[in-house]
C-alpha cells in the first residue's frame, strides 16, 4: 500500500493542498504565568498573590489525570521548548503547512480564566487571553481566527467582552466550555447568547471545564475512559436544556458549534425529545416546532474525535441525519486525540460531502477573510 | 526488495530506536536487547509517527483488581491514539486479528559483506571493521 508520509522529520515531498478549515486548534502559552502580560497591575499582582480558583480540588492536575503528558500528541512538543501548542514556526511546520490548512479556529483552554470562581479575574484573564490570541497568534498568522473567550459564569462581564470584539473579524466564534455551572439553557447564560447574536458570531461549545460537580449525575467515575466519554453525555444535557428553555424561540439567529464532542449521540437525543415532546406540549407551550428541528437548525458538530463504527455506513446514517451543511472538519491539533485532515473521514463520502466538511461548511458559517 | 543499510550496530543501543528513511519510506528500526526489529513508522489506525511514541510494555489483567505488567520495552505506543503495536510483529495489541503495522526483516551484516553488495548503502559511511543493521524493503 502506498501512502504518502508526513512525518515532518522525513517529509520531503509537499503534500498536496486539501484547503482544510481546522475548527479545533489549542494554542498555548510557552508558561502559565505569560497571562500577566495582557492583565493590568491590579490583576496581575492578584493573579501572582492568589493564583486562579476553578471548580475542582486539584491546584496542579486535573482530576482525571490524561494519559499523556499536557493532554498532547507525545510528537507535539516543540523542539525549541514550551509546552505543545506554544511555538507558532513548529505548528506551522508539523500543522498548518504541512496539511495545508487555510483557516483555522483558535479555541484556548489554559489558562484562559473560563470557570473561574473570582468573577472580575475570570474577565480580567478572559480579556487577557484574547490580546494574547492576536497579538502572539493571528497577528503573526493570519490563518488562525481567534476566539472570544468570555467569563461565561457572569453573564453582564461577558457581554462587555463580546461587545469589546463585536465587529473584529479577527474572531470567529465566542467560546464556552461545556461543563457549565449550570445548563446552558437557564436564563442566566441569555444575556450572552444575545450579545452574541448582536455581534454576528455563533457560539462554539468546546468540551471540558470543571463544573464542581461530577460528570455524570451518580457521582464520580473511577477512570478517565469514563470521564472521556461522558462528555457527550454532559453536553446532551446543555443541548436538550438549550432547545427545551425556548433559548432559539427568543434567539432565532443564535448558532450553536459543539466541538469535540463526537455526534453520533445527537440523533438519538432528537428522537428522544421528539417522543416526549409530542406527548407533553403543554408542558413547553414555547416550543413551537418539533425538538429536533431546532436541534438539526441551530446545532453545528466539528468532527474529531471522529466516530469510528465498526461498519462505516452507521457513521454516514448519522451524518445524513445531522445534516451535510452542519458538519465542520476539526483536528484538535496538539492534543492526543487528533484527527489528521487526510485520514479522518470515512473513505466512501463523496467529494462533494468531503469539500464542506473540509470547508464549505466553515466558509458559510464563518465570514472568514 | 532491495536490501538497505539503515545504520551502525553502535548507531541503536539495545532499548533505542531510529528513524530511517529507506527510498522516501519512513521505518523505525528497534534494538530490544541486541536483536532489531523494524516497522514501518506510520501507524495504521489514523497515520501517526510510530518512531515518536512511548516504548512500554505490556499490561494484561485476567479479572478486576488482578494486573500483569510483562515484556517492558517491546509494545510501541503511537504518540496520538495510543494504539500499541507489538514491536517483534507490529500486531496492534487492541484490534490484533485486523490491525499491524508493517514489519520489515531485519539483518546485522559486517561491513567486509556489504562491499561486496547488492547493498543500498546511500546515508551510511560503511567501514570493513564495523557491523551493519540492514532492512529489507
Amino acid at each position: 500500500m502506498n501512502v504518502a508520509i508526513k512525518d515532518p522529520q522525513t517529509d520531503k515531498i509537499a503534500p498536496a493542498r486539501l484547503g482544510v478549515i481546522d475548527c479545533d486548534i489549542h494554542p498555548n502559552m510557552k508558561a502559565k504565568g505569560d497571562i500577566t502580560r495582557y492583565l493590568s497591575e491590579r490583576w496581575k499582582k492578584h493573579y501572582e498573590s492568589y493564583g486562579n480558583h476553578i471548580k475542582q480540588a486539584y491546584t496542579g492536575s486535573m482530576a482525571y489525570p490524561r494519559m499523556s503528558p499536557d493532554t498532547a500528541r507525545g510528537d507535539a512538543w516543540p523542539p525549541n521548548g514550551g509546552p505543545p501548542g506554544s511555538d507558532l514556526d513548529f505548528m506551522r511546520k508539523q500543522h498548518l503547512d504541512l496539511y495545508g490548512i487555510e483557516w483555522g479556529v483558535m479555541n484556548p483552554l489554559s489558562p484562559t480564566g473560563q470557570g473561574e470562581q473570582n468573577d472580575e479575574l475570570s474577565a480580567a484573564m478572559a480579556f487577557a487571553c484574547n490580546e494574547d490570541q492576536l497579538e502572539r497568534w493571528n497577528r503573526r498568522e493570519p490563518r488562525l481566527k481567534a476566539s472570544v473567550v468570555i467569563p461565561y459564569e457572569n453573564a453582564e462581564l461577558s457581554v462587555k467582552e463580546i461587545r469589546k470584539r463585536a465587529g473584529d473579524r479577527r474572531f470567529a466564534h465566542v467560546l464556552f466550555l461545556s461543563r457549565t455551572s449550570e445548563l446552558l439553557g437557564k436564563r442566566r447564560y441569555w444575556p450572552i447568547f444575545e450579545a452574541a447574536v448582536e455581534a454576528g458570531l455563533p457560539i462554539g461549545v468546546h468540551v471540558f471545564g470543571s463544573s464542581g460537580r461530577p460528570m455524570s449525575n451518580t457521582g464520580w467515575p473511577s477512570f478517565y475512559i469514563e470521564e472521556i466519554t461522558e462528555h457527550s453525555a454532559s453536553l446532551a444535557a446543555s443541548v436538550a436544556s438549550l432547545i427545551v428553555e425556548g433559548v432559539f424561540e427568543r434567539y432565532p439567529e443564535l448558532k450553536i458549534v459543539l466541538i469535540e464532542a463526537g455526534f453520533a449521540w445527537i440523533p438519538s437525543l432528537g428522537w428522544r425529545l421528539d417522543q416526549n415532546w409530542k406527548r407533553m406540549k403543554d408542558e413547553v407551550p414555547h416550543l413551537r416546532k418539533a425538538p429536533s428541528e431546532y436541534l438539526r437548525e441551530h446545532f453545528w458538530v466539528s468532527t474529531q474525535p471522529m466516530e469510528e463504527a465498526e461498519e462505516p455506513d452507521h457513521v454516514i446514517d448519522v451524518m445524513e441525519w445531522i445534516g451535510w451543511d452542519k458538519i465542520l472538519f476539526a483536528s484538535d491539533y496538539p492534543h492526543w486525540d487528533f484527527d489528521d485532515p487526510f485520514l479522518a473521514l470515512p473513505p466512501s463520502l463523496s467529494e462533494e460531502r468531503r469539500n464542506k466538511i473540509y470547508s464549505g461548511n466553515a466558509k458559510a458559517l464563518y465570514r472568514f477573510d | 526488495m532491495a536490501k538497505h543499510v539503515v545504520a551502525a550496530v553502535s548507531d541503536i543501543p539495545p532499548g533505542t530506536r531510529k528513524l530511517a528513511d529507506v527510498n522516501g519510506r519512513a521505518i523505525v528500526v528497534f534494538n530490544l536487547g541486541g536483536a532489531f526489529f523494524a516497522l514501518n513508522n506510520r501507524c495504521p489506525h489514523r497515520g501517526g509517527s510510530l518512531f515518536h511514541g512511548r516504548q512500554t510494555g505490556l499490561v494484561e489483567s485476567d479479572g478486576p483488581g488482578n494486573y500483569c505488567y510483562s515484556r517492558p520495552g517491546e509494545i510501541i505506543r503511537c504518540p496520538w491514539h495510543g494504539w500499541e503495536f507489538d514491536v517483534r510483529t507490529g500486531q496492534s495489541w487492541c484490534d490484533p486479528d485486523r490491525v499491524r503495522a508493517r514489519r520489515y526483516a531485519v539483518s546485522v551484516e559486517p561491513g567486509a559483506r556489504l562491499a561486496e553488495g547488492p547493498y543500498v548503502a546511500e546515508t551510511v559511511p560503511v567501514t570493513v571493521e564495523g557491523d551493519y543493521v540492514v532492512v529489507e524493503a
